[in-house]
């Protein structure tokens, strides 16, 4: 079958607040293939793990999906009902958390955790799905899978917990898994195993995956394709290779010159200047513009389109401006 | 590993007995009033070779140190002396009639706090600061800040005076007592299959069940909340919900257990005020159970009548925090490891 395993388009997720309408999420666009990793890039609060629980429909009040589509094999998920979601959560689309500390119920063993899951999507229930159990755990690399089903959360280290998270997060086998911050908070060894237990995982299953992370280090070495996010909306997206080679926009050039380059102590590490903007109250223009070292008067009075600058690349920067391109955007186009 | 922890548990209880018992001798000997006095009330001439006689009799004539040794070498064998004022009748036999009718009372009043709050509490975190929430609020404030016996006569004239629906004064009707077997009105008349004899009983437990639940219903329903609104914006809530469980398991399921768990020591602590209170409502509602019984005694300085229902109270304090403590484990296997 053709066409992406996951569409978003023009989502816009917003939180009325006391203070005013929040805007987290506006105008994203994302295509993810079958058995592809896309990373979601960005700094804390620019919409990254919103997007993430707009498309599994969990915003929860005072948040609110506002508009947009979202598409699963061609079928739109903001159209189903409640039990038809319940269906696709866990069971077609799988999500694991930051931090599985948090994110496992302290009260309940590893076992009853992971055959919930299975007994209610109907895949396993009694015995059956605790011998299931354990080859999940098995999979994930957990040495005497069989005794750590009795274990509770607090019993297991932190790499074994996020293994468990993920096992329960692929028992069902999804289609597409969406890692929110997957090895933020372990260590650097630790990182690497779960980075590799999910590419392993992709590599076996197919599983097309949605890597939210702020860690370019990890974008460059697993994703294929990624979408950098700015104060709700996505700056640039390009196959990972150019993003690391050549970035595009000026909010990407600064995140990458953020991060230090080994064996080149001669290039500087700089921060970008300024803060990210207030989602309540947005400037009206290019949402990096009042940080942008390249931005011109333009880039404060109206905000650019996703220009596409050849082959499967797009860029939010007028720098970009293909020559025939209209004057200005819609917002959020 | 449960029967170690139970038994340690226990064995504080010993010292705990003692000091209460200790403390309430001397407050109960130091209070102004002669138990003797009381005893012979207006009986008229009586003279002081047989006011010495009685005092001899008790053992009152002796000093304190020797009394209180004499009380806790009887009490550990489980001889509690000589009520004064039940015509001699020994202070076992007249606690015994009266326990039942409290834990009956008591027993009542704690599911009816637990059943009113636990799931007022699970409904007002839904959604906070919703319709429910706000009158659950408004409702928990009357509750907590209403004093028992301001309730309880109120509750009288409401339901029992003017709409007469509920007695308002004793245990059960007196011609339909059931056969005694757990001296509980309400369970005895299930097992003997007496109905009218069994809601007899129950809308005899309605009103003074009602005046001493309420307070901890109230205390009961906000921290149940509160503790539920804190576990539902926690991440494993979120997964469960990822996990594509139904609502229903997410709440009562994931959520609830965790936000039970530091409601049990408040439930703990709340039942011991429940016990308390059974004096007040017990008087109010002239319930003869264990409260009304030490309200009378402590009027008629029946020393040793007094030193055993407190003690009974302490050593149910004692149970109940044990009681929290083990289901605190129970529900957290975190502490279990300690």
């Amino acid at each position: 079958m053709k066409g992406p395993l996951l569409q978003v388009q023009d989502l816009h997720t917003r939180f009325e607040t006391y203070r005013g309408t929040l805007r987290a999420v506006e105008g994203v666009s994302l295509r993810v293939a079958r058995g592809e990793i896309v990373a979601l890039v960005g700094e804390s609060g620019c919409g990254k793990s919103v997007t993430a629980l707009s498309i599994m429909r969990l915003i929860r009040a005072p948040g609110k999906i506002t508009g947009g589509r979202v598409f699963l094999d061609g079928e739109d998920l903001l159209a189903k009902s409640e039990a038809e979601m319940r269906d696709i959560r866990g069971g077609r689309i799988a999500m694991v958390f930051q931090d599985p500390l948090s994110t496992l119920n302290p009260t309940f063993t590893v076992e009853s955790q992971i055959t919930e899951t299975l007994r209610v999507h109907g895949v396993a229930s009694g015995a059956e799905a605790r011998s299931r159990a354990v080859e999940l755990l098995e999979a994930m690399g957990i040495p005497a899978a069989k005794d750590r089903l009795r274990s509770y959360p607090h019993e297991l280290s932190g790499g074994m917990r996020q293994r468990v998270m993920i096992a329960i997060a692929v028992s069902c086998q999804p289609e597409l898994l969406i890692a929110d911050e997957p090895t933020t908070g372990l260590d650097v060894t630790l990182q690497a195993q779960i980075m590799d237990l999910l590419a392993s995982i992709k590599q076996e299953r197919g599983l097309a995956t949605v890597l939210i992370t702020h860690d370019l280090g990890v974008v460059a070495q697993f994703a294929e394709r990624a979408a950098v996010m700015y104060a709700g909306q996505i700056v640039e997206e390009c196959p990972v290779s150019q993003l690391m080679a050549e970035p595009l926009h000026p909010y990407t050039r600064g995140l990458l010159r953020c991060v230090p380059r080994l064996g080149r102590p001669d290039v500087p590490i700089s921060p970008i200047d300024g803060v990210v903007p207030d989602l309540v109250n947005l400037p009206d223009g290019c949402r990096f513009a009042p940080r942008c070292p390249a931005a011109m008067e333009r880039c404060g009075q109206a905000i650019p389109r996703l220009y596409p600058v050849g082959g499967e690349r797009t860029v939010r920067c007028y720098l970009h401006e293909p020559p025939d391109a209209p004057a200005t955007a819609r917002e959020g186009d | 590993m449960w029967g170690r922890f139970a038994g340690h548990r226990l064995l504080q209880l010993i010292p705990v007995l003692i000091g209460v018992s200790f403390i309430v001798f001397l407050t109960m000997h130091l209070t102004p009033g002669d138990p003797i006095e009381h005893m012979l009330g207006q009986a008229g001439r009586i003279t002081q070779a047989q006011i010495d006689e009685l005092r001899s009799h008790y053992g009152l004539d002796r000093p304190f140190h020797i009394q209180y040794g004499l009380f806790l070498r009887n009490a550990a064998v489980g001889d509690f002396g000589t009520s004064y004022s039940h015509q001699g009748r020994s202070v076992s036999e007249v606690v015994a009639e009266r326990l039942p009718a409290t834990l009956e009372l008591t027993l009542f009043a704690f599911v009816l706090a637990i059943a009113l709050a636990i799931p007022a509490g699970v409904f007002a975190s839904l959604r906070p600061q919703g319709p429910f929430d706000r009158t659950a609020t408004v409702a928990a404030l009357l509750g907590i800040s209403m004093p028992g016996f301001w309730l309880g006569i109120m509750l009288m004239i409401v339901f029992g005076l003017r709409l007469h629906w509920l007695p308002i004064s004793g245990r059960v009707n007196l011609a339909l007592i059931p056969q005694y077997v757990t001296g509980l009105h309400t369970f005895d008349a299930l097992l003997a299959g007496q109905w009218a004899a069994f809601w007899s009983a129950l809308k005899h437990l309605m009103l003074p069940g009602l005046a001493m639940a309420a307070p901890m219903a109230a205390m009961v329903m906000r921290m149940v909340r509160s503790s539920m609104i804190g576990v539902l914006a926690q991440d494993y809530v979120q997964f469960a919900r990822a996990k594509g469980l139904p609502e229903t398991a997410v709440i009562g399921k994931h959520a609830l257990r965790n936000a039970l768990i530091p409601t049990v020591n408040i439930v703990a602590l709340q039942t011991g005020l429940l016990l308390s209170g059974n004096m007040i409502i017990e008087t109010v509602f002239q319930y003869p159970g264990l409260g009304k019984l030490a309200v009378d005694a402590i009027a008629a300085a029946d020393y040793p009548l007094v030193q055993a229902v407190v003690l009974i109270y302490a050593t149910s304090y004692v149970l109940l925090n044990l009681g929290a403590d083990v289901l605190h484990a129970a529900l957290d296997p975190r502490v279990r490891l300690a």
